[in-house]
């Protein structure tokens, strides 16, 4: 056996020569890179109105915009002075109930419609493309407006109040949760299915007896995952006064009554990390502790 | 080939088994209709607060709720069409430069946050805290404060995402970092880096996909959330088409809503493109 030879200066050459031109290639395009999204930037300042003058002239008006929304609590006063600060707790209180009742309605609205629209929309479950395609289309336009424009729109025919909200966050459950249903249809095992169909179910005998006992509990972990979403939407649908804590929030921050925005800011932001909680405990108590999202 | 004859010991092994599946036991079925009756009184209970059961109301709603749709067909723009196009392209650049600061924003934030990077439990939990608070409160609510700061405009819109993004996408990361294979970490800390060399060298290359993905994604989602922040005066379609509400434009209003929905699925395909290109394939679960 011979030694073999080292590679050529020849070869050595035109590896360094195509290396040369690949980092020159990369090079380049991280320059083009660089220089559309500069570019992107400077646009979107643009049309975004971005004006860092403004920004610095109002930078003091937030700190104190900050300063004056925060209670003043002294630690020998600390009773009334929470007092006077939660001075609406009841009203409030109620206000959040009301919410939190509108979240359930439309989360249970949601999951009922989903549940009827994603059998049909799903690929391996509807023969009939047409009817597949017609529901797929209905769900993204539910989940495709957003649900303040829903909202927007029922406070126009329904007026003011929680009905409007309720019904313009169900739209909304129904296209989202529709997906996700119909997604879980699409992973499912497909012998149930033939066993269902060769005993001789009809199609909604199939569904019954060989789909839903498969996915069911992935609908009750998405339905009560949607429900932590409609908590927050429910809490802000009411800016444009469509029921709940929202629109008292709007009333205060458009009259300025400083103390009563952190108050009930604080009290969302409570309400939702315990509801987040809990709901949390019971997905993994549904499905296990398996990863969802 | 016929079927295994089913024998009489194995039906009573599988009863002996499960006794619950082949007995119907009266305490059963009545928990479970208490169980509904109770449900479906609640819902009740919670149909009535929000006045379903006035059934004027229905009425009158859907009366005007049909009327509204009639209207919008044909969707027109009555000749604000280039007006339109700007306040979409305005709402884009509002999603694109708030998801851009929040990201700038929330890398140092999110090693700050990482368990694996400041190891002080107490430091740990208070910068946690105080993401959930950004997080916990909404763009919209930000939008009406920002309002208060910089006026109405888009603007107002672009750090109402900026700020609450940063809340979220901090604990993101920071989940992301404290996920981080420590053994590449261990090497460049072998080799003698210090401190801010680990992060950046043996970090930064396993989270970096994580959080160019986790932006893009961040983006898609806050041109969503960009059109509605217009309906408080931050600006952009939102502003327009909460206007052409108030107007009973309904024409307009359907034409701006298609406008939106283009405009959305644009964007979803191009990031998701983008997104998946970026990652590359060993890493589609992010995606």
């Amino acid at each position: 056996m011979s030694v073999s030879p080292g590679p050529s200066t020849a070869a050595f050459a035109a590896f360094e020569k195509a290396e040369a031109a690949q980092r020159r290639s990369r090079r380049r395009r991280t320059f083009l890179f660089a220089f559309v999204f500069i570019a992107t930037v400077a646009v979107s300042s643009r049309v975004g109105e971005v004006s860092l003058t403004g920004f610095i002239k109002g930078l003091p008006g937030l700190f104190n915009y900050i300063r004056d929304i925060l209670p003043s609590i002294h630690a020998h006063t600390l009773g009334p002075d929470l007092a006077s600060w939660y001075w609406g707790l009841g009203k409030w209180l109620s206000m959040l109930v009301d919410t939190l009742l509108m979240a359930f309605l439309a989360t249970l609205a949601g999951t009922i419609g989903a549940f009827c629209i994603c059998f049909p929309a799903s690929r391996n479950l509807m023969q009939r493309y047409p009817v597949y395609f017609v529901c797929r289309r209905l769900m993204e336009l539910a989940r495709g407006v957003p649900d303040l424009v829903y909202a927007l729109i029922f406070v126009f025919s329904f007026g003011l109040g929680p009905l409007p909200g309720v019904l313009a966050i169900a739209i909304h459950s129904v296209g989202a949760l529709g997906k996700l249903f119909s997604e879980v249809n699409e992973n499912i095992d497909p012998q149930p299915i033939e066993g269902v169909k060769a005993a001789g179910g009809n199609w909604f005998q199939v569904m019954r007896y060989a789909v839903v006992p498969q996915v069911l509990p992935n609908y009750i972990s998405y339905s009560l995952l949607r429900f932590e979403i409609n908590v927050r939407a429910t809490s802000v649908i009411g800016f444009v006064g469509a029921g709940g804590i929202g629109q008292e929030l709007m009333f205060v921050i458009r009259q300025f009554i400083y103390q009563d925005i952190s108050a009930i800011v604080l009290l969302i932001i409570v309400t939702v990390i315990l509801i987040d909680l809990t709901c949390e405990t019971l997905r993994h108590s549904v499905i296990g502790k398996q990863v969802l999202l | 080939m016929a079927l295994p004859q089913l024998r009489q010991e194995d039906l009573s092994a599988a009863v002996n088994a499960c006794p619950d599946v082949f007995t119907v036991s009266i305490a059963g079925i009545t928990r479970k209709c208490l169980l509904w009756l109770l449900v479906t009184l609640f819902t009740g209970f919670c149909l009535w607060r929000i006045h379903f059961f006035d059934l004027k109301l229905l009425l009158t709603g859907f009366g005007k709720l049909g009327e509204a749709l009639h209207f919008m067909f044909p969707p027109a723009a009555h000749g604000y069409l280039g007006e339109f196009i700007f306040a979409v392209l305005q709402t884009i650049a509002m999603a694109f430069l708030g998801t851009l600061l929040a990201t700038l924003a929330s890398v140092p934030l999110g090693f700050l946050g990482a368990k694996n990077v400041v190891t002080r439990p107490l430091f740990h939990f208070l910068l946690r805290r105080g993401f959930d608070v950004i997080r916990g409160i909404d763009a919209l609510i930000w939008a009406l404060i920002f309002v208060n700061v910089v006026g109405l405009g888009p603007f107002t819109g672009i750090l109402a995402i900026a700020v609450s993004d940063t809340g979220t996408l901090s604990k993101l990361f920071a989940e992301a970092i404290e996920s981080v294979n420590a053994k590449e970490v261990e090497g460049v800390r072998a080799a003698g880096a210090t401190g801010l060399q680990i992060v950046r060298l043996g970090m930064l290359p396993q989270v970096f996909p994580v959080i160019l993905s986790q932006a893009l994604y961040f983006f898609e989602s806050n041109t969503r959330s960009a059109t509605i922040l217009g309906v408080v005066g931050a600006g952009g379609i939102g502003l327009e088409l909460s206007d052409r509400i108030r107007l009973c434009a309904w024409d307009e209003v359907m034409f701006i809503i298609i406008l939106i929905l283009i405009a959305i699925s644009i964007i979803d395909t191009l990031s998701k493109t983008i997104r998946l290109r970026v990652i590359g394939n060993n890493h589609a679960a992010l995606a």
